[in-house]
């Protein structure tokens, strides 16, 4: 019997939650898949730890990243709490006066252009992961009938990384339009923060983008359909974190100065 | 088991502690030559000549850098995490083992980096570990302030990357890998101590990543996050427009700084409970508390940063706040002492070296402890915090407290780190020699400190005016207390000879010489299950119920 598995928050098959008719007499065993095993009391939950199958594996996985996450939102709010200090901080001149050298910089309006293809980027970004687990393709690919999950995860995925990249190209746009209108990143505090957070945060899309291209190596490389599963469910959510970041980066860029 | 692997979390450990070997010899070394130049100041050495102003304060900033992150941090958290922790929880391996080895290897080349700033033109920098702006962010500031000072930028960056990521391992490692029946409260303290700590990690390093890039910015790409405007450095302004704050890298630095001193001293912590438990033969006074306090210690220890700035310009207001936050991190500390002390409180404990150790621990602890409140009052520390106080203060509590620590995993977890016990003679000598010498080098210091004495200063004498009559009456202190150092230093030889004969006789010992409770001494090829809260000795303390014995009424008989 196959170790498929589908994490609880996605739907496993298309005709999940109608189900009419199967009152566990007919079309299927009334097995619960989410346990896994072959059948006959096999349950992943009564095998010893290390051994319980995909769940174990995909939940190791996720919860690094959660941690790793957490550590990197610590990075952010570093910076923003910086930001919010600087934009208040002044000096006293030569006539004792006090200065607050602050000036908004007014974004380029491409930001939400590329804020938009991030978005997009996000949304293909879980299709592929979503379309990872459903039941019906991860058997036939577990079972080696052909490779229908890493084909369209495969297809999805390439079109992350195109608007994962056309973002990367129109923040370099915004970077060169800012410079166009002398607003360099050793100019204003302002512009230097404008700069420190676009950059890191462009920083860490590059290793999103790293992670993402990995993650379809292994579409083509990973042994086992969990191993590819895993993957495309870890760097998806890295990339969605990726966006939220952005999202609230820019919604302090846009309204917080 | 002992497969030599890359990825083995125990060939990574070893790795951890090998690095942190090299460390403390150097960071040792560099000490060693600042006290020599402290009390003999015309004394030449062999080779160099006498030591100029600039390198005594490349030296004092490379033995804080070396000493605190790659012997504080790598040897209590990474290493003996590595060596230890897996087995402890019952786990056959980390969760991330190829990360693991990723972060060992950034680690050392983070080592490496910062070891290299010494040959660079310029030499190491001099601006304290701390790198305080503006003066770290110009390479005007004097030697070692321009290449020298970006190596260590670099390598503590590489370093933070390293902590991150390990501390992610660690994390997920004790979240998911416990074995069959390890729940949360069967955890060891010292599990405890390591969850938090790397918690700590994780967060604390990020911050200051996020620093080291906006100071490394401001060094190379004219920004002016920490640079004031108009900024004057050795008769030059540094032209940087608007008005950056030194003070925010400040709140950043020692955001971080903080909590990294309990990164290095909470698994010290966890291990005198469970050590101090079972030489005494007794359950830990409190359990329950010791978990909160222990994470307690943690949080707290986020939010006290600011009284590392009471003479740093900070608001007066702002220095109360972190004032009452730093005193009430006493509470939980002092909980901490009362459960040792209840623990081993005329309990006829079996002294081995271990215990000593552990018993050295809570005595350096109370002993560095006490000045913690005084430095926590900002009237108070506007006095002593450029003075030699505060050296004796974190230099007892953190440095030895956790050196003392990390003696006593050693003696503790020899036989399962090389399989045969250390001598426990030589070990008593080694114990009783440290502790003398840690005292007699640094509690002098806090006499030399009330008195004014100023810390960072290449040179205590040949001063004009009031303060050569005031230096001059504590310079035979100084004498006495760099003879200690030397000695300090030189008794732990006796540590190396010993480690070095017990490998040579390799003593025949049971599987578990301390009959402990614990998981890490479970007997080969038992399964690896928890069945017990640790710690269970029978009331005449002659038999005892390991973690691993599924039934009450076995209790093996005491060895």
């Amino acid at each position: 019997m196959p170790s498929t598995f589908a994490p609880p928050e996605i739907r496993r098959r298309p005709d999940d939650g109608v189900r009419e008719g199967d009152h566990g007499n007919g079309r299927r065993p009334p097995t619960d898949k989410r346990t896994g095993g072959n059948g006959d009391g096999d349950n992943w939950d009564a095998r010893p730890k290390g051994r319980r199958g995909p769940r174990e594996r995909l939940i190791s996985a996720r919860i690094g990243l959660f941690f790793a996450l957490a550590a990197d939102l610590l990075f952010f709010i570093a910076i923003v709490s910086a930001f919010f200090v600087s934009r208040a901080t002044g000096h006293f001149d030569a006539y004792n006066r006090y200065v607050n050298d602050w000036l908004p910089i007014s974004l380029p309006s491409i930001l939400w252009l590329n804020t938009a293809a991030l978005v997009l980027s996000s949304v293909t970004a879980e299709i592929a992961r979503q379309g990872m687990f459903r039941e019906h393709d991860a058997l036939e690919e577990w079972i080696g009938l052909g490779r229908p999950l890493s084909k369209r995860a495969g297809v999805w995925l390439s079109l992350t990384l195109l608007f994962g990249l056309l973002f990367l190209a129109g923040q370099v746009a915004a970077w060169k339009q800012l410079a166009a209108e002398r607003a360099h990143l050793a100019g204003n505090p302002s512009s230097n923060y404008f700069y420190l957070i676009t950059i890191t945060h462009a920083l860490h899309l590059v290793v999103g983008l790293g992670a993402l291209a990995l993650a379809m190596l292994m579409l083509r490389k990973g042994r086992s359909v969990i191993t590819r599963q895993v993957w495309i469910d870890c760097s998806v959510w890295c990339w969605h974190a990726m966006g939220v970041f952005w999202i609230l980066l820019f919604a302090l860029l846009e309204f917080g100065q | 088991m002992r497969a030599l692997r890359l990825t083995h979390h125990r060939t990574v450990g070893f790795a951890y502690l090998g690095i942190s070997l090299a460390a403390v010899a150097i960071g040792s070394f560099l000490s060693l030559i600042m006290r020599i130049h402290l009390a003999w100041p015309d004394r030449i050495f062999p080779g160099h000549g006498v030591l100029k102003p600039e390198e005594y304060l490349a030296l004092v900033t490379m033995h804080g850098t070396i000493m605190l992150f790659f012997v504080m941090t790598v040897a209590p958290l990474s290493g003996f995490s590595n060596l230890i922790l897996p087995a402890q929880i019952g786990a056959t391996r980390m969760s991330y083992p190829r990360l693991n080895l990723f972060s060992c290897v950034l680690t050392a080349v983070a080592f490496l980096v910062a070891c290299a700033a010494f040959f660079v033109p310029g030499g190491a920098p001099i601006g304290g570990w701390a790198a305080y702006p503006p003066l770290s962010a110009s390479a005007l500031a004097g030697p070692g302030q321009g290449l020298g000072m970006d190596l260590w930028l670099g390598s503590v960056a590489l370093f933070s990357i390293a902590s991150i990521l390990s501390g992610v391992n660690t994390l997920t490692t004790i979240t998911l890998r416990r074995c069959e029946g390890m729940s949360w409260n069967r955890l060891p303290l010292t599990v405890w101590a390591w969850l938090t700590a790397s918690l700590l990690a994780a967060l604390a390093f990020s911050v200051l990543l996020a620093a080291l890039l906006m100071l490394l910015s401001d060094r190379h790409l004219g920004t002016a996050f920490f640079v004031p405007a108009g900024d004057l450095i050795n008769g030059v302004i540094v032209s940087h427009k608007g008005s950056g704050s030194p003070l925010l890298w400040l709140h950043l630095f020692w955001f971080f700084g903080h909590p990294e001193v309990y990164i290095a001293i909470l698994p010290g912590m966890g291990l005198t409970s469970m050590v101090l438990a079972n030489f005494a033969r007794r359950q830990i006074y409190g359990y329950r508390i010791m978990i909160a306090t222990t994470l307690l210690i943690g949080l707290l220890g986020l939010t006290v940063w600011g009284h590392h700035m009471f003479v740093a310009g900070l608001n007066p207001f702002a220095g109360t706040v972190f004032s009452a936050a730093s005193l009430a991190i006493a509470l939980p500390s002092t909980a901490k002492v009362l459960s040792w002390i209840a623990t081993s409180w005329r309990s006829r404990m079996q002294l081995t070296t271990a215990a000593l150790f552990a018993l050295g621990f809570v005595s350096l602890f109370i002993a560095g402890g006490l000045s913690g409140p005084i430095l926590a009052q900002p009237i108070l520390d506007e006095y002593l915090h450029n003075t030699f106080f505060v050296i004796a203060h974190f230099h007892m509590v953190m440095a030895m407290a956790a050196t003392f620590g990390l003696f006593c995993a050693i003696y503790y977890w020899f036989p399962i780190l090389f399989g045969t016990v250390l001598g426990e003679g030589l070990g008593k000598l080694h114990f009783w020699l440290t502790l003398l010498f840690s005292y007699s080098t640094f509690l002098p210091m806090h006499l030399t400190g009330i008195a004014g004495e100023p810390r960072h200063y290449a040179q205590l004498n040949g001063m004009p005016g009031p303060a050569a009559h005031l230096l001059a009456t504590t310079m035979p202190l100084q004498r006495h207390i760099s003879a200690s150092a030397i000695g300090l230093a030189a008794v732990q030889l006796v540590f190396f000879v010993n480690v070095g004969l017990s490998l040579w006789r390799r003593r025949a010992i049971s599987q578990n010489p301390w009959s402990a409770t614990t998981l890490e001494w479970i007997p080969a090829g038992q399964a690896l299950q928890c069945h017990q809260a640790p710690c269970q000795y029978s009331p005449d303390s002659t038999s005892f119920i390991p973690q691993w014995s599924t039934a009450s009424e076995n209790c093996p008989e005491r060895e």
